[in-house]
C-alpha cells in the first residue's frame, strides 16, 4: 500500500494541516508520498520533504496550478492516484474544494473529514454537527479521504528526508479563472491551531468590541474566534467563524463570551480540551459543555479579566 | 438561463440528534425534517436570479423517499417553476445523487446548477464537487456572492484565509455558503400556488444510475459526553481555577 498525501499551502509556506493529514496517513499504513502542487513553491517541496515520515515528495508546478484552482488540479490527483492505494488531504477549504472533484473522475465516493483510522478500509466521521460519529467501511479500490486536521497530532516538520521528484500537470482545463483574494491579516496565531481562542458571539454587540477580546488574546496568545451570528452581524470576517459549517477548533482553551451554545456552534469547539465561559443568561446551553461557566456582563466581565491577567503576571506560554 | 436547484430533505437543524440503541444509525422517527439549511440559500439565489430577468426557469430536483415531495414543495413555494423528485427509499451517497444530477443536467440542459455547500445530516460537502467533476464543469464552491455578467459569472468564496475571487464559464456548478443571501419564507398565496405546480417523478433506475453504496456504515455511536456545567462566581476565581486547577493558562 502506498498513500499521497496532497499538500495545503500558499505556494510559501506548508501549512500545519498537511502535518496532521500526515500523520492520519500514516495510520492508514504503507509509504507516504507528498503532492504538492502550484508554482514558486520549491520551499514548500522542501519542507514537505523534512517531515517525518514522508517518504517521498511529488512536486508539480506551473502557472495553471498556482492557484489550486480544483479544474486544474484534480485531474493531476486523478492520474497520480493509480499508483496509491488512498489519497489523503487535510479537510481544508482548499481540500474540501478539490478532493471530491477528483473522487468524481476516479468514480471513487469519498470519506469526508475523518476524526480517526480504524484500519486501512475503515474511518470515524462525525454526522449531524458531531452528535453521532459513524463507522464507516470503504469498498473503493481507491480511498479519497479528507481528514478533521484536530484530531491527528501534527507529524514532526523536522527529521526527514524523502527525495523530492517533478511530475508534470495535466494543463489548465480553461474552465475558471483566478480573480483575487481578500486574505485576512492579523499577527495572532491561527485559529486551528492556536493553544488558546477567545470567541465572541452576539453578545458583542459590535465589531469595535472584539478590541476586548483581541486585548485578552495579546495577553494569553490566542486566536480570536467567532459565532456565526457575529460574523453575519459583521463585527468580524467570515474566517473568525467556529462551528459545523465554519472552523473545527480543540485548543487547550476555549473561552466563549457572549455565545449562546447553539449545536452549529458547538459541533465547532467541543473537542477543546478546557472550555470556559462567559454569559449573562445562565440558561444559556452553552454552561452545560463548560467546565467553568462565570455568569456576568461581558462588558464588566472581560476587561476585568484583562485585568486580573496583568495582576497575576499571566502570559502567553 | 435555466438552473437547477437539488434540494434536500433533512433533520430540522434545531433537532438535537439522538443515536438509536442498537447503534446502526440515528433515530429519525417522528423527528421534524426540513429543507436543508444551505439549500434554502441556494433556491432563494436561483429565484433571485429569476426575479432580475437573468434566469428563465428554475428546476428544484430531489432525491429521496415520498416525504421529499415536501421539501420539493417549499422549492416551490420560494418561487421554482417545477419539480424532479427521484423517489428512493435507503441510503444514497454523494456520488449516486451526483450521477443521477448529471443524468438530469443531461436532460435538462441547464447553463447553471446550484448547490448547497454541505448537507447538515451527513455533512459530506461533496455533492457539487463530485458533479462537477462528473459534467467537467466549473465549480465556485462555498460562495458568498454571485456577479453574472453576458456568458461569465464571478464569484467569491469564503476560504479559510478570509475571501477569495474565482472567474468561472458557463454551464458552471456552485456551491452556496450561509452569507449569501437571507432566505425569503414562503407566503401564503405561493404555499398554495405551489400546490398546483408540477412535480415529475423517477425512480434510479429510469437515470440509469446503480445505487449501490460504496461505503458501509459498521455502526453510529454517540460521542463521549463532557462534563460541564460547573460555575465559577468571579473573574478571580475564574482566573485561578484556569491557572492553577486546570494549568491552560
Ligand atoms: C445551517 C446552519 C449552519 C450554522 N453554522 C454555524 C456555525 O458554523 N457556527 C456558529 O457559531 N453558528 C452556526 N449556526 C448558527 C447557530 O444556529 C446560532 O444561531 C449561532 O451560533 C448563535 O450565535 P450566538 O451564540 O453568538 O448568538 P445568540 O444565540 O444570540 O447568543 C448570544 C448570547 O450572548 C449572551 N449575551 C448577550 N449580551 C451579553 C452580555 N452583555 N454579557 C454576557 N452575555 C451576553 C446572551 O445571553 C446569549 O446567550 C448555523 C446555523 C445554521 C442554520
Ligand atoms: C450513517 C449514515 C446513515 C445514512 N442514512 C441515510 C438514510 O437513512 N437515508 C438517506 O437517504 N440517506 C442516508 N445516508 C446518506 C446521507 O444522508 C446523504 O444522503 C448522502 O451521503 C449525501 O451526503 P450529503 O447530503 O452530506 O452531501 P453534501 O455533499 O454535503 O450535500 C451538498 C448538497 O448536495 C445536494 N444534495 C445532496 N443530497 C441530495 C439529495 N438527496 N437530493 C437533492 N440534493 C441533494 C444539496 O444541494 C446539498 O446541499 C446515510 C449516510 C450515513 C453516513
Amino acid at each position: 500500500m502506498a498513500i499521497l498525501v496532497y499538500a495545503d499551502h500558499n505556494n510559501q509556506e506548508l501549512s500545519s494541516a498537511t502535518l496532521n493529514a500526515v500523520t492520519a496517513a500514516g495510520q492508514m499504513g504503507g509509504d507516504v508520498t507528498v503532492l504538492v502542487v502550484g508554482e514558486g513553491c520549491d520551499a514548500v517541496a522542501q519542507a514537505a520533504a523534512k517531515v517525518q515520515g514522508v517518504a517521498k515528495v511529488l512536486l508539480a508546478q506551473d502557472a495553471s496550478l498556482k492557484d489550486q484552482l480544483a479544474e486544474n488540479v484534480a485531474p493531476l490527483i486523478a492520474k497520480l492516484a493509480e499508483g496509491y492505494s488512498h489519497v489523503v488531504a487535510p479537510a481544508t477549504t482548499t481540500g474540501k474544494n478539490i478532493m471530491p472533484r477528483a473522487a468524481a473522475l476516479l468514480d471513487t465516493q469519498q470519506v469526508s473529514d475523518i476524526i480517526a483510522v480504524e484500519s486501512a478500509d475503515t474511518f470515524i466521521r462525525p454526522i449531524y454537527a458531531g452528535n453521532a460519529l459513524a463507522t464507516v467501511q470503504s469498498s473503493d479500490a481507491i480511498k479519497l479521504i479528507t481528514v478533521r486536521t484536530t484530531t491527528f497530532a501534527p507529524a514532526e516538520a523536522e527529521g526527514g528526508s524523502a527525495s523530492v521528484e517533478n511530475v508534470d500537470g495535466t494543463g489548465d482545463a480553461g474552465l475558471s479563472t483566478f480573480e483575487g483574494a481578500a486574505l485576512s491579516e492579523n499577527e495572532r496565531p491561527e485559529l486551528t491551531t492556536a493553544r488558546v481562542v477567545i470567541s465572541g458571539g452576539r453578545g458583542m454587540q459590535s465589531g469595535d468590541n472584539f478590541k476586548m477580546l483581541e486585548e485578552v488574546a495579546d495577553i494569553l496568545g490566542a486566536a480570536v474566534g467567532a459565532s456565526r451570528a457575529a460574523v453575519d452581524a459583521g463585527y468580524v470576517p467570515n474566517d473568525y467563524q467556529v462551528g459545523q459549517t465554519g472552523k473545527v477548533v480543540a485548543p487547550e482553551l476555549y473561552i466563549a463570551v457572549g455565545i449562546s451554545g447553539a449545536i452549529q456552534h458547538l459541533a465547532g469547539m467541543k473537542d477543546s480540551k478546557v472550555i470556559a465561559c462567559i454569559n449573562k443568561d445562565e440558561e444559556a446551553p452553552i454552561f452545560q459543555i463548560a467546565d467553568f461557566g462565570l455568569v456576568a456582563d461581558l462588558f464588566q466581565a472581560v476587561p476585568e479579566l484583562k485585568g486580573e491577567l496583568e495582576k497575576q503576571g499571566i502570559q502567553a506560554r | 438561463m435555466k438552473v437547477l436547484v437539488p434540494v434536500k430533505r433533512v433533520i430540522d437543524y434545531n433537532v438535537k440528534v439522538r443515536v438509536k440503541a442498537d447503534q446502526s444509525g440515528v433515530d429519525l422517527a417522528n423527528v421534524k425534517m426540513s429543507m436543508n439549511p444551505f439549500d434554502e440559500i441556494a433556491v432563494e439565489e436561483a429565484v433571485r436570479l429569476k426575479e432580475a430577468g437573468t434566469a428563465t426557469e428554475v428546476v428544484a430536483i430531489s432525491m429521496g423517499p415520498e416525504q421529499s415531495q415536501e421539501t420539493l414543495r417549499t422549492a416551490l413555494a420560494m418561487g421554482a417553476d417545477r419539480a424532479i423528485h427521484v423517489v428512493h427509499d435507503g441510503e444514497l451517497e454523494p456520488l449516486m445523487v451526483a450521477k443521477m444530477l448529471a443524468k438530469i443536467v443531461g436532460e435538462e440542459s441547464p447553463d447553471l446548477v446550484v448547490l448547497g455547500k454541505q448537507a447538515i445530516d451527513d455533512d459530506a460537502n461533496q455533492t457539487g464537487q463530485l458533479l462537477a467533476g462528473l459534467l467537467g464543469w466549473g465549480q465556485g464552491t462555498f460562495i458568498s456572492k454571485l456577479k453574472i455578467e453576458g456568458g461569465a459569472i464571478s464569484v467569491t468564496r469564503e476560504v479559510d484565509g478570509g475571501l477569495e475571487k474565482i472567474g468561472l464559464k458557463l454551464p458552471a456548478i456552485l456551491t452556496v455558503d450561509l452569507r449569501l443571501n437571507e432566505p425569503r419564507y414562503a407566503s401564503l398565496p405561493n404555499i398554495m400556488k405551489a400546490r398546483k405546480k408540477e412535480i415529475a417523478k423517477k425512480s434510479p433506475a429510469d437515470l440509469g444510475v446503480d445505487t449501490t453504496p460504496r461505503l458501509k456504515t459498521l455502526k453510529v455511536a454517540e460521542p463521549p459526553k463532557r462534563q460541564g456545567g460547573k460555575k465559577v462566581g468571579s473573574i478571580a476565581e475564574l482566573v485561578d481555577k484556569l491557572h492553577n486547577e486546570a494549568g491552560v493558562i
